[in-house]
């Protein structure tokens, strides 16, 4: 009698320690967020005080002299991004549309996987390649040939060095289709195949049905996929600092060298010694972290509201 | 009439078809050049790594400029340790914090938790470098491999957390009620039935995201930073193989870039086996299918 009243203390002690342990790393996994935004912000304090929320919209990013204002890296992220979901978008929808609703599975399956290969790839190697493959080409062939048949817009003006915001925005597409392409999917396959079914049976053609039936009815959880995509180009760091040529200037070219939020802090903070430039370049970082939270949540909104809704419809 | 009618209609159907064929064709040729970028890569890869992929290469010290040979040794047992390293903090985080949001599912506490590993999934590796740096660099007063280590660590939690709980859910929960009605303790259940049956896919999940980590270069630039050397002590400077790639790829010496490529050959080849082998033992295990 005593001893089964010992053994039934013992059974709800180990479940309580095992839950406080698990709950005790769950907090710290928290916590982690906590700190991330407490230590960036108190790493940034001092440019805050100093120039406050000008330091947002200054183009002077002048080590030397304690001049910093990030405007030329938040137009580098910016423009660089751009273009990377000019090109990526729809390759990736594409070749998501193609995978679901054209291919075999025996055809599929090993496509999927390539693409998918393509976000495993470490971004190191990426820049490798723009370097060395990348940026001879677009110097010796792409570039050249926009200037002479678009050389009137402003995009495609000056001398073509090879690397620098096109480059880098090649790069970046390159590296986000695979998460818009594989969100995509998870979209297109939640459409119902009675749907499909339907747009057939009313003597629609095989393209008919994939844009009435699946493209249309899924198309914001496709601008979910972009979004994530584009989160991801945001914060991209190795292969742009490779790519992008390093030079805190705004122009109007794509052909001319540029800088983003995260390749500037990649550049700068391991030789950075002034407190206020390592302030500076932490206070970018603060930014660039509060960008990507805001993006990554719209989308995952987006995305989430879209598997909901479709779920109900189902 | 009717016969006008159906020359429209022929002449319609006639265009939908060319439509058809062409926008059909136009959505291979987006999986095509989805695809060929990876294609060009490994060719470069293979054909400027592999020849300079040798047994010195593995296991030597760099050379300085202009010096024949050399190699990236030391980078390699760098990655080896910051990796130990971030697994040895990331793994039991991320594994404890995915059994909650599994097996907890309902509580507050997991709803949180799920909100704090996608916002920390979408944090670029640079923010967790600058983390790092100021959580370890700033108060040890230098670059070192804990500091490497730990910003890894960060970067491991949210994808083995998230592993970790999507393979937990995926147990039936027949399995966890026969436990439970069997009089086994709750603790004893969640081990020693729903994570070994899922402990499998739990691994390769933990793999790849090794795999990952080795190849993370930014928050090393930052934390790790390199040596030269082969590494004595954790609290020194630590060189790694993405870190040295990168050194090598903008220095503008050529013996330095083959260097490089023979280190990207051996990253790239890492990742697509691990994929591979994943991609294999998953869809052969039962538990990892939906």
């Amino acid at each position: 009698m005593a001893q089964s009243s010992i053994r039934r203390i013992d059974v709800h002690f180990g479940d309580r320690v095992f839950q406080l342990v698990l709950r005790l790393g769950s907090v710290l996994v928290l916590l982690l967020i906590g700190g991330i935004v407490l230590q960036l912000v108190q790493l940034a304090l001092p440019t805050i005080k100093q120039f406050g929320l000008g330091f947002l919209v200054s183009s002077d990013w002048d080590p030397v002299n304690d001049q910093y204002g990030a405007l030329p890296f938040i137009y580098g992220t910016l423009v660089s991004s751009a273009v990377a979901l000019v090109l990526a978008c729809p390759v990736a929808v594409g070749a998501a549309l193609f995978l679901n609703e054209v291919a075999t599975s025996r055809v599929a399956k090993p496509i999927a996987f390539l693409i998918e290969m393509l976000a495993a790839i470490p971004s190191v190697v990426y820049g490798l390649w723009g370097i060395f493959v990348l940026a001879p080409w677009l110097r010796v062939h792409l570039q050249p040939w926009l200037g002479e048949k678009l050389g009137f817009l402003p995009l495609f003006q000056g001398p073509p060095f090879g690397v620098g915001m096109l480059c880098a925005g090649v790069v970046l597409a390159i590296m986000i289709i695979p998460t818009i392409a594989a969100i995509s999917r998870e979209v297109f396959r939640a459409v119902p195949q009675a749907h499909r079914e339907a747009a057939l049976g009313l003597g629609a053609t095989r393209w008919e049905t994939i844009w009435l039936a699946v493209f249309r009815t899924s198309l914001p959880g496709v601008i979910g996929a972009v979004i994530l995509g584009l989160g991801r180009a945001l914060g991209e760091t190795m292969a742009v600092t490779m790519v992008i040529g390093n030079r805190p200037e705004v122009s109007a070219s794509l052909f001319a060298p540029a800088q983003t939020m995260a390749s500037v802090i990649a550049n700068e903070y391991p030789e950075a010694s002034g407190e206020l430039h390592i302030a500076a370049l932490a206070s970018v970082g603060l930014a660039l972290f509060l960008v990507s939270v805001v993006i990554n949540g719209l989308a995952r909104w987006i995305v989430w509201r879209m598997a909901r809704n479709q779920g109900g419809a189902r | 009439m009717s016969d006008s009618l159906s020359v429209l209609l022929s002449k319609r159907d006639g265009r939908r078809k060319i439509v058809n064929q062409l926008l059909l064709g136009a959505l291979f040729l987006a999986a095509l050049s989805a695809v060929a970028p990876l294609v060009n890569i490994f060719i470069f890869v293979i054909r400027k790594g592999a020849p300079a992929l040798t047994w010195e290469f593995l296991t030597s010290l760099p050379q300085p400029v202009g010096e024949a040979g050399g190699g990236m040794g030391n980078a390699i047992l760098g990655t080896i340790i910051l990796v130990s390293l971030a697994s040895a903090i990331g793994v039991p985080l991320g594994v404890a914090a995915g059994v909650y949001m599994a097996e907890y599912s309902y509580s507050k506490l997991s709803r949180w938790l799920r909100f704090g590993v996608d916002l920390l999934t979408s944090v670029p590796s640079i923010i967790v470098g600058l983390f790092a740096y100021a959580m370890v660099v700033l108060p040890m007063k230098r670059f070192s491999a804990h500091a490497g280590g730990f910003a890894l660590a960060v970067i491991m939690i949210p994808t083995v957390a998230r592993t970790t709980e999507e393979l937990l859910k995926l147990v039936p929960t027949h399995l966890r009620e026969a436990g439970l009605a069997l009089g086994i303790p709750r603790w004893k259940v969640t081990l020693q039935v729903t994570l070994r049956t899922a402990w499998g896919g739990i691994m390769t999940g933990i793999m790849l995201a090794l795999a990952r980590a080795a190849g993370e270069t930014a928050p090393l630039l930052i934390t790790a930073l390199n040596n030269k050397f082969w590494p004595k002590s954790l609290d020194q400077p630590i060189s790694s193989v993405p870190v040295q790639i990168y050194t090598y790829a903008i220095s503008p010496f050529e013996e330095w870039h083959q260097q490089a490529w023979a280190g990207a050959f051996l990253l790239v080849a890492l990742v697509f086996a691990l994929n591979l082998t994943t991609r294999l033992l998953m869809s052969r295990t039962p538990v990892s299918k939906d």
